[in-house]
């Protein structure tokens, strides 16, 4: 698609139609998966994601125990089929920074000292992507982790702002995240706001970078809401049957 | 498969006692398959795509197509790269990590059958002759595992195929068209455990059998990829049997196969 940088906001329009806080379509299922302890699907615009939760489970090769605490493994992995340009299967360094970071938001809000020496894996697989995909994937990684049962504080919820044709706007959609001027992913603990994980590229003043952050925690509130009703859909059908 | 586990040991004594009476634990009968839901066209970023479900077995194969050498020693057509990831999602037993011999054995059973029966027309996929055709890479990933990987994978691959376009315009060479292809094949996959011989296997069936047989047969009943795994043996009148099922269970299955691309005759 090509579009110029003037064209990314015209008439309080983005290119997809939406408004400067306005989130994409978002559908989460909470267990789609048979083998998992527990499991998440999710689609956010042409995104979608499923994740997956082992564990907890002890830690194996041993020196990676923690005798204090359970170790939160997360793997963010792109499908080859992913992409527009095939990707090479295995880890690059772009994954692997995003696993990492996303294990470390993940384990602020897991009761990590009732586990020690135990890890608990967390697989998120990207099958179709377009801009956002490490907020998909820990909104979805969040998710399968309370269908396990994992014990948490809270859920955490990730949803990022940034700025495209000089505005600041929430959930960058793939072509302005390509030719717009700034991404900032967050996530979140909803009921605190604390934030767990935050990134930036691009080019914004501070005063603009307040302004996405309060875009970013608001869009991640109304995210934290559909986890919710996700799992409780899960859990209410069981209770029916 | 892989070393069975404890449980799987206890269950072998339950699962053989069923099979001598002519029964499977999930009460299906010998040639009978699990339900099959098939969504075609899944993936936007992908040139073709399909996910498969079947049974509680889920895999998403995906086609993506990019210019590329070709082979010395065919200058004039493309190419077929199939891969099968079994993804740590799937199963506790899976590991991070390049395929091993287990998704490469899958990956290239898969491939053989598409490319037996000529589903990719690849003398057409030649760009400029030894220097430049279109490469057709098929990658399955396997996201839940609970039985028989083979016929999923090659259910999801068939029809993802089906769905495939060249991404011309990506190139600059022209408009998008789709992939030149033809009828895939049907992989029809059976176990065997204490001379029982059953079709489309859950897990507890595959992790106690003791001989695999897959059949991949084209639109005419024909033959055109076949393979025995594992450390088990079939007697050549079981292969002769199990072949003549497979001809009988095939067409269903290619129906199956048909609408979720919306074939048109």
């Amino acid at each position: 698609m090509k579009v110029n940088k003037m064209e990314l906001m015209k008439d309080g329009k983005r290119t997809d139609g939406r408004k400067r806080d306005e989130l994409r379509p978002i559908k989460i299922e909470a267990g789609p998966l048979y083998r998992a302890n527990g499991s998440c699907y999710l689609e956010w615009g042409g995104n979608k994601v499923m994740a997956a939760v082992y564990g907890p489970k002890e830690a194996i090769p041993r020196h990676i125990q923690d005798p204090r605490k359970a170790i939160i493994e997360a793997k963010y992995n792109m499908a080859s089929f992913s992409v527009s340009d095939r990707k090479r299967p295995g880890p690059d360094r772009r994954s692997r920074e995003i696993s990492k970071i996303t294990s470390e938001a993940l384990e602020n809000v897991v009761l990590v000292e009732m586990f020690p020496r135990a890890s608990i894996e967390v697989e998120i697989e990207i099958l179709d992507a377009d801009a956002g995909t490490r907020c998909a994937g820990i909104t979805a990684a969040a998710v399968a982790m309370a269908d396990a049962g994992i014990p948490m504080r809270d859920i955490p919820v990730s949803c990022a702002a940034g700025k495209a044709g000089d505005t600041v706007v929430l959930d960058l959609v793939g072509t302005e995240d390509m030719k717009g001027q700034a991404d900032v992913p967050i996530a979140i603990a909803p009921r605190t706001d604390d934030i767990l994980l935050l990134q930036m590229d691009g080019h914004m003043t501070p005063e603009e970078l307040d302004e996405a952050l309060e875009l970013a925690i608001h869009g991640c509130h109304q995210i934290a809401e559909m986890q919710k009703e996700a799992l409780m859909t899960k859990y209410k059908t069981f209770e029916e049957e | 498969m892989s070393e069975p586990n404890s449980i799987a040991c206890i269950k072998r004594d339950y699962l053989y006692r069923l099979a001598k009476e002519g029964k499977r634990p999930d009460g299906r009968k010998m040639n009978e398959y699990r339900p099959i839901e098939i969504e075609a066209d899944f993936i936007s970023m992908a040139e073709g795509s399909a996910k498969v479900r079947l049974g509680n077995t889920l895999v998403v194969a995906g086609v993506k197509i990019m210019e590329g050498e070709p082979y010395p020693d065919k200058p004039d057509a493309g190419a077929i790269v199939t891969m099968v990831e079994l993804n740590p999602l799937a199963s506790p037993v899976f590991e991070h990590g390049p395929p091993r011999e287990r998704a490469t054995e899958l990956a290239r059973v898969v491939d053989r059958g598409i490319r037996e029966s000529n589903t990719i027309a690849l003398e057409e996929l030649c760009i400029e002759s030894g220097e430049k055709a279109w490469i057709v890479f098929i990658d399955i990933d396997v996201l839940d595992y609970d039985g028989n990987l083979f016929d999923a994978c090659s259910f999801a691959a068939s029809v993802a195929l089906q769905t495939a376009v060249i991404p011309k315009e990506r190139y600059d060479r022209g408009e998008n068209v789709p992939l030149p292809v033809d009828d895939p094949p049907v992989s029809c996959t059976w176990v065997k455990y204490n001379d029982a011989i059953v079709v489309d296997p859950s897990l507890d069936e595959d992790e106690v059998a003791d001989a695999r047989l897959t059949v991949a047969i084209d639109k005419n009943g024909d033959i055109r990829a076949m393979q025995k795994g594992l450390s088990g043996s079939f007697t050549a009148d079981e292969v002769k049997k199990t072949i003549k099922e497979t001809v009988s269970l095939a067409p269903e299955l290619r129906k199956k196969l048909e609408e979720s691309y919306g074939k048109k005759d």
